[in-house]
């Protein structure tokens, strides 16, 4: 076979072709050898720019148990979860402090007139835009009027009382009201943003002290600071939002320094805790309730609602879920709001298992029903709660059966669809007046989701919304507040105890009682 | 000659059985009820009265093991039920008739193929809502393809053989051929991918109803139990120690009996 020469051409051939090739390939590896050690170089003398860089620009990666909504108009925001991150962004005429007092901000002083029914706002000088524009009477105009627009269903309430909004001159607004309204200043903390954006829902622009970077859905938002924020400005450069969707993670990424600070944790995760967190306890400035839909079998009767009422033990409940932290509270207003919050509400119903009995045997329920229970996968205090209260219905003989559903399926279901029975969910206060917790109960509110369903109430509430006495005002919101307990519009749980754990390197938080994360008060310590 | 014990079978079946009895006496008696709460016993250690503890509610542990055992073996043989029928029925008519129906069902196989199961089974879940009943239906549906192709390709291996030719000489059906002719005679295949397929179904469960969507509370499952402790992971780790514990020695014991049938 060797003696074949053909064989052997054809061997030599190879080797020649083999011997060709590995000459290529040694001079590909020397090439590719010096690739590497050049690319290795740059990367490092990159690393290390990014290191110096790093130093001077500080950052915090804090968790939201919810993704942001996919608008970044901070007037179409609707969870609560994206108005407490937009604040950081957006800043309307006044601002909201800390003590829940109304600070002038777009404008620097506001004037109203005695019977109410006249505001009257003078800008603030050079309040700069994210995009660099400054901020005129016109962008407050075309911001106001837009939330007044009733034909985009009006994006805030307040504003369909209102009459005209005149320009007075360069930096004087007028806002006039159809009926007085003494409450109207609050809710003038509505974002202004610029008459030139063409598209807020993918553009943010607002004036706040930090400025949208970027939004990953499902993942993380990223906000920065603006230098040139007409305040005080943010301490921290750049703030990293990172969804912790999952109840059960949010502790081991704490822990493990994946995010440096949680706001709203439970006790049982605040005990898990390493010594790295300071944890500070505030509360949530809602109301936790089963909202019970008030126009499905069997809640539409009064008594079955009554009757749940006197089955759930409120402390009990706290007890169980976070080592009796939180206030109890009877009916659709928390401590924070001082002279509307009435504390004696909490005790209207007393655990009565026979009162409970001898009720639901009235609404012809004597031997108990069933309902489901929907509660956001994503809240765990309100699925520790739904627990309990299911365990304690069942000594009336009533069943009910947990759902979690995703938030989003929340909102678009039971929020906005009104299709449920009942559900586990802590309503805020978007301002600090009485009407942001009780407008919504009104017959035919497009807020109502419970569909709670009664005249008095509505009158009452009117009464209160026209009146321009303080005292009298007081008074008939309070009276809101007695009927919705005496008629069990849902069961009021608590304003659950907040926990907020932040890192030992970072300090400056500060509570509100409204329900918003102020990041540019954070700074770190050292 | 004596025959070697068969070890993997024996082992397998007495820790897949003490988790099986461990079942069957919870279906009959529980110590306490699963779902009771019990203010003093948050968090309890382990005593004779809760020989596993008591949870964050009070709760006892060892009576919610025996019931999310149950739960999740019960999901598991709805899983394997739904895949393997289908599975079997789909790979047995593929296999034997061949032709272009074959084509397109594997095809069909193929792409359901391409979806990982727990993927799959979250877009059944998006649509049919959560709970125990949706999760078998999904995990069932994710479940088909591969039993189906175990099956085919044991019909096609089958089909060629004389005893089949015979079987059709004679005068039997198609039908009667691939179920009563063939159907047993590719069993030892089977069975064990059939024990595989439930191991595997177990821990999906595990695995939906600790991302939340599978078992909801307060009914135990031992995937759920688990999310449950993740919290208490350094404080409690007794209490996700038990129901982890559990999902491994079943699924062991499930191996290992699948191993051994091959031996056999």
């Amino acid at each position: 076979m060797a003696g074949n020469p053909q064989r052997k051409w054809f061997e030599n051939r190879t080797e020649a072709v083999y011997m060709r090739k590995e000459h290529t390939m040694r001079q590909k590896r020397a090439k590719v050898l010096l690739m590497v050690v050049l690319s290795l170089a740059l990367a490092l003398t990159g690393c290390a720019g990014r290191r110096q860089g790093e130093s001077t620009e500080s950052q915090i990666t804090i968790g939201i148990p919810q993704d942001i909504e996919d608008s970044l108009d901070p007037h179409k925001a609707v969870a609560a979860g994206t108005e407490e991150v937009f604040f950081n962004m957006y800043e309307g005429l006044v601002k909201p402090d800390s003590d829940g007092n109304l600070n002038p901000a777009i404008a620097s002083d506001y004037d109203v007139s005695d019977d109410k029914k006249t505001f009257t706002f003078i800008l603030r000088e050079g309040v700069k835009f994210h995009d660099g524009s400054t901020v005129t009477v016109e962008d407050v105009k075309y911001s106001i009027e837009r939330c007044a627009d009733p034909e985009a269903s009006t994006l805030v309430a307040a504003f369909t009382n209102i009459e005209s909004v005149n320009v007075l001159d360069e930096t004087t607004i007028e806002i006039k009201l159809k009926e007085p309204n003494a409450d109207f200043l609050a809710s003038m903390d509505t974002a202004i943003i610029p008459a030139s954006n063409d598209d807020p829902d993918k553009v943010a622009i607002g004036t706040g002290p930090y400025k949208f970077v970027s939004h990953s859905p499902q993942e993380s938002f990223i906000m920065e600071k603006f230098e040139e924020y007409w305040g005080q400005g943010a301490h921290i450069e750049r703030i990293i939002l990172k969804v912790t969707a999952n109840v059960d993670s949010i502790v081991m990424n704490l822990n493990g320094g994946a995010i440096d600070m949680f706001a709203r944790l439970t006790a049982t995760q605040v005990s898990q805790l390493s010594n790295d967190f300071e944890v500070l306890e505030g509360t949530m400035n809602l109301v936790q309730a089963l909202y019970l839909n008030n126009a499905a079998e069997p809640f539409n009767d009064e008594r079955v609602r009554q009757a749940l009422c006197y089955a759930i033990d409120k402390q009990y409940i706290l007890d169980m879920t976070s080592d009796g932290h939180g206030t109890p509270i009877g009916s659709s207003m928390f401590p924070a709001f001082g002279k509307y919050y009435m504390p004696e509400l909490a005790d209207y119903y007393t655990k009565d298992i026979e009162k409970a009995k001898a009720l639901l045997t009235e609404a012809g329920y004597p031997d108990g029903f069933s309902f489901t229970v929907q509660v956001p996968s994503n809240y765990g205090p309100h699925i520790e709660a739904a627990q309990v209260i299911a365990e304690e219905l069942k000594a009336i003989n009533v069943k009910a059966e947990i759902e979690l559903i995703e938030w989003e399926t929340w909102v678009s279901e039971v929020y906005a669809g009104r299709k449920f029975e009942a559900t586990v969910v802590g309503l805020d206060a978007s301002t600090v007046t009485a009407s942001a917790m009780l407008l919504r109960f009104n017959t035919d509110n497009s807020k109502n989701f419970i569909n709670y369903n009664n005249p008095e109430y509505d009158a009452a509430y009117a009464r209160a919304e026209s009146s321009i006495d303080e005292a009298e005002r007081t008074a008939a919101y309070k009276e809101c507040q007695q009927i919705l307990t005496e008629t069990a519009a849902n069961v009021y749980i608590q304003d659950m105890a907040e926990f907020v754990a932040i890192n030992k390197k970072y300090a400056g938080y500060e509570f509100y009682p409204l329900y918003v994360q102020d990041y540019s008060k954070l700074y770190i310590v050292e | 000659m004596k025959k070697k014990k068969n070890l993997n079978l024996i082992i397998g079946g007495i820790l897949a059985g003490a988790v099986l009895l461990l079942i069957i006496v919870g279906i009959f008696w529980l110590p306490y009820d699963p779902d009771a709460m019990n203010i003093d016993l948050k968090h309890a250690g382990s005593s004779w009265a809760h020989p596993f503890g008591c949870d964050n509610y009070g709760r006892d542990i060892f009576s919610r093991v025996m019931v999310g055992a149950r739960t999740t073996l019960f999901v598991a043989l709805g899983t394997v039920g739904i895949g393997a029928g289908a599975g079997i029925l789909i790979g047995a008519f593929t296999g034997y008739f061949g032709g272009w129906f074959d084509e397109v069902m594997m095809r069909v196989i193929d792409a359901l193929f391409a979806f990982p199961s727990i993927l799959m089974a979250l877009v059944v879940i998006s649509l049919l809502g959560s709970g125990k009943y949706q999760v078998i239906i999904a995990l069932g549906i994710a479940f088909v393809p591969s039993f189906a192709r175990v099956v085919r390709s044991e019909y096609l291996k089958q089909r060629e053989m004389d005893y089949v030719k015979n079987a059709r000489i004679i005068g039997c059906g198609h039908l009667r051929t691939m179920f009563v002719h063939i159907l047993p005679n590719i069993l030892p295949v089977l069975i064990p991918t059939v024990m595989i397929g439930f191991n595997n179904a177990v821990l999906a469960e595990a695995g939906m109803s600790y991302l939340g969507i599978g078992v909801q509370p307060p009914d135990a499952s031992l995937g759920r139990m688990l999310s449950e402790a993740q919290t208490f992971l350094f404080s409690q780790p007794l209490y996700a120690l038990y129901p982890g514990l559990t999902i491994v020695i079943l699924v062991l014991g499930f191996s290992l009996v699948a191993d051994g049938w091959k031996e056999r």
